[in-house]
């Protein structure tokens, strides 16, 4: 066996989920609840995702608010006897919780939904999409323990090692043949956009995800490795991932969410389909060649840091196709954001999108970067993509999935969404005003020099400097959680309303038309 | 399979593309004219851009650009800059001696701003910003030397370090009297009272005769019979007012109990001579010396 106590972990962990994983389906097929009923959507591992999502969601969010109070409060959240809560564990643990495990299952349980009721088809694969969903919440279940025991590959967003990387290979490759086994049988004659934005989000997360991640262990029964490229190669590889993580999962998957919930919760027709088009091309196009930009000014060449903010500023547009393909949807159904707070929730989301997706390109140019780089202005970047974008759009669909799948009228309380709306919204704006402000003043302080070419400020002043900004931080973050708090509630007491009739029966072919 | 048919969206007036999904139609609107006007801006900025800045590889190198601008160049533009702002001062810090930098006043000056420079990125991470100290890290603003405040000494602390495994580290160790069982508990407890009756407070008069005779075996060695101290250890003045380790009780009985003894880094490692000189005058400068 080996002598790596960390790969035991791992290792234990594993084999409890194999034989977990035996007995359950065992359990599952003698019992028949695996009976492929190809006439009827399958619904169960949809449910199964939107509570993961739900919890993996307060789990993140709730790191992220420990994580802004030791930044805020340090002398109070250092746990001196508890060296696998520092922010160095918990930090990694935040990103790849809200990130991978709260966005992962919005996307991979919308994504077995949408799919299904866009193809008019069952699931493909018997019970292949239960393992993608139960192999993906293993993985998040190795990759958090690994983050706290100190397994750790220092790649942002790509932290985990090669043990749990291949996992997640497996699960992932899963996945692509769910969802494209699904297109295959489907029966309607073409695919509907949602479908082309998750495809391409499950496709190249997987290419992302290999070349990422191309290590040689140090021995087989060893958790740690050597990354294949080294130096300025292996940076540049990373932000070609990093960058694109974002771009292909938190962009284009979650604009498959915009491009379903959206039109289906307020039932008008989508804007445009040339649009659709041209925008879905031009930003899986762009998208891949921006990752460079996170380089600036480092030993990376010039002339690839001039690519990289190129085709960030030509990325412009492209993302932007979607926020006007989802905000002119709205188009003669503009009374829904006053009174539907779920609509409302999604058009903010869109918003954000349209204004980080405005601000990263502006960010890339080298110039500002100068300013903005390695400060609070890149956190709160993300921070608008990530709780407006990204969180937002998952609610707004969660709001709608939860009534749909439960087979319910309604939500049990229209007004607790409206306080989660506007609790969340109030934290989110908080926040990153709160990291506009100590992102672009630590940035000058950065850079001040006194008349003798030496740093006017040491790095522990601009530390301080930005004390007020965490708190703030802090508050917005404990605010957009207790939303996600709120929010649970709520749909914890729809699904427990009584049920009304509907079928689960795929839905009958339309009437050709007269 | 049907035909798609168009049908006019009665809110809009435009077509649709007669295609739908579980319910969901798509318009046929055209692309709107300011995105695509604005997409091609974007395209011709970056092709501008590319046509002055270095941009495309090739096989043997990359495309230079008209303005022939390099990061390269600048940083080393910058750096000859620096070199003629700082060169004057930089050139004497190197020889002058540490007295012969506290007399001249420019000199001195010039000393300073290298010192704050680098005690805040490296200093202040223990020793506090302004360097007053914590509990375990020595107040630098007093004129309280564990291990001697003349220039020299600090510079010798600087460059080796305390407890740093460096050969010529100022090197000392207290015993840990009560984990090693050198004192049992009840002598520990009276040498706790004796260390703060050395200090001019209240204490257990009987405590401090018991422990008496055990002060001047096991501990003067080191702080000297009336336990003023000794900077050649590095062992503090008991009799002040200044605690590395806290002042209450609790504090000096643990450090009676254990004989905790901090490490510093030698600098000498990862700073120039002149650097650490000048740190040296920084920190003799702003001490109560």
């Amino acid at each position: 066996m080996s002598d790596d106590p960390l790969f035991q972990l791992q290792a234990y962990i594993f084999v409890a989920a194999a034989v977990i994983g035996g007995f359950s389906l065992n359990a599952a097929m003698s019992g028949g609840l695996l009976n492929n009923d190809a006439s009827k959507y399958m619904d169960g591992v949809v449910r199964a995702g939107v509570i993961a999502t739900m919890f993996w969601g307060a789990v993140g969010m709730l790191v992220g608010v420990v994580v802004a109070s030791q930044l805020t409060w340090p002398e109070i959240f250092y746990f001196s006897d508890f060296g696998w809560l520092n922010f160095g564990r918990l930090r990694p643990l935040h990103t790849s919780a809200v990130v991978f495990a709260f966005g992962g299952n919005a996307l991979i349980c919308t994504s077995f939904y949408v799919v299904q009721r866009t193809c008019r088809a069952r699931l493909f694969g018997g019970v292949l999409p239960w393992f993608v969903f139960w192999g993906y919440q293993l993985f998040i279940v190795l990759a958090a323990v690994g983050y706290l025991a100190g397994i750790t590959q220092s790649k942002e967003y790509a932290e985990p090692e090669w043990v749990v990387d291949l996992w997640l290979t497996v699960v992932w490759v899963g996945y692509l043949f769910t969802f494209l086994g699904t297109i295959w049988k489907r029966k309607e004659p073409h695919i509907y956009v949602a479908n082309w934005f998750y495809l391409a989000m499950i496709v190249t997360v997987a290419l992302l995800h290999i070349v990422n991640n191309l290590v040689v262990p140090v021995g087989i029964l060893n958790h740690s490795s050597v990354p294949l490229f080294g130096g300025v190669q292996s940076a540049l590889t990373q932000w070609w991932y990093g960058h694109n993580a974002v771009g292909f999962f938190l962009t284009a998957g979650f604009l498959a969410i915009m491009y379903y919930f959206v039109p289906k919760r307020i039932g008008r027709p989508i804007y445009s389909y040339r649009l659709s088009i041209v925008h879905f091309w031009a930003l899986i196009f762009i998208y891949i060649w921006a990752g460079p930009h996170h380089l600036h000014y480092t030993a990376l060449p010039q002339w690839a840091q001039t690519l990289g903010m190129t085709f960030s500023i030509m990325l412009w547009m492209p993302s932007w196709g979607g926020m006007i393909n989802g905000l002119m949807t709205l188009s003669g159904a503009w009374d829904k954001l006053r009174t539907d707070p779920v609509v409302r929730m999604m058009v903010v989301a869109i918003a954000f999108y349209g204004m980080s997706t405005f601000e990263g390109p502006v960010m890339s140019i080298r110039a500002v970067n100068a300013l903005s780089h390695y400060t609070d202005w890149t956190i709160g970047h993300v921070h608008s993509g990530a709780l407006g974008w990204v969180g937002f759009i998952s609610f707004g669909a969660i709001y709608c999935l939860v009534p749909w799948l439960w087979k319910k009228d309604r939500l049990y309380s229209n007004n607790l969404v409206e306080w989660h709306f506007w609790i969340a919204t109030t934290g989110i704006v908080l926040y990153i005003c709160a990291m506009w402000v100590s992102g672009i003043m630590e940035g000058l302080m950065w850079r001040e020099y006194t008349p003798q070419g030496f740093l006017a400020w040491s790095f522990i002043e601009t530390v301080s400097a930005k004390h007020v900004e965490n708190i703030i931080r802090t508050v917005g973050g404990l605010m957009f959680l207790s939303g996600t708090l709120i929010m649970i509630y709520n749909l914890w007491r729809t699904v427990r309303l009584p049920s009304v009739e509907t079928s689960d029966a795929l839905s009958a072919p339309l009437p050709a038309a007269a | 399979m049907t035909h798609p048919v168009r049908e006019k969206d009665e809110h809009s007036g435009v077509e649709t593309t007669g295609h739908e999904w579980d319910g969901i139609r798509e318009l046929d609107n055209p692309l709107p004219r300011w995105w695509l006007w604005v997409f091609y801006a974007c395209i011709a900025y970056s092709i501008g851009y590319w046509v002055l800045m270095p941009s495309w590889p090739g096989l043997t190198g990359y495309t230079r650009g008209l303005l022939g601008q390099s990061d390269r160049v600048e940083v080393s533009r910058a750096l000859n800059d620096l070199a003629t702002v700082r060169g004057a001062g930089a050139a004497k810090l190197k020889t002058a001696t540490l007295a012969q930098i506290e007399s001249d006043p420019e000199l001195q000056a010039y000393a300073l701003q290298v010192g704050t420079s680098i005690f805040g990125d490296n200093c202040a991470t223990c020793h506090g910003a302004g360097g007053g100290g914590a509990k375990g890290y020595a107040n630098l603003r007093d004129d309280v030397w564990l291990w001697g405040g003349t220039l020299e000494d600090i510079q010798q602390t600087i460059t080796y370090g305390i407890r740093s495994g460096d050969d010529q580290g100022r090197m000392s160790q207290m015993p840990a009297f009560g984990r090693d069982q050198l004192l049992n508990s009840a002598q520990v407890a009276d040498m706790t009272e004796y260390v703060v009756a050395l200090s001019g407070r209240q204490a257990s008069a009987a405590a401090v005769t018991r422990a008496t005779p055990v002060f001047a075996e096991q501990c003067a060695s080191c702080h000297g019979p009336a336990g003023k101290g000794m900077q050649s250890v590095g062992a503090p003045d008991l009799t002040d007012s200044d605690w590395l380790f806290g002042s209450d009780r609790a504090s000096i009985s643990s450090q009676i109990h254990n004989g905790r003894g901090g490490v510093m880094p030698a600098w000498g490692h990862r700073f120039s001579p002149e650097t650490i000189k000048a740190l040296a005058v920084y920190i003799h400068a702003n001490s109560g010396q």
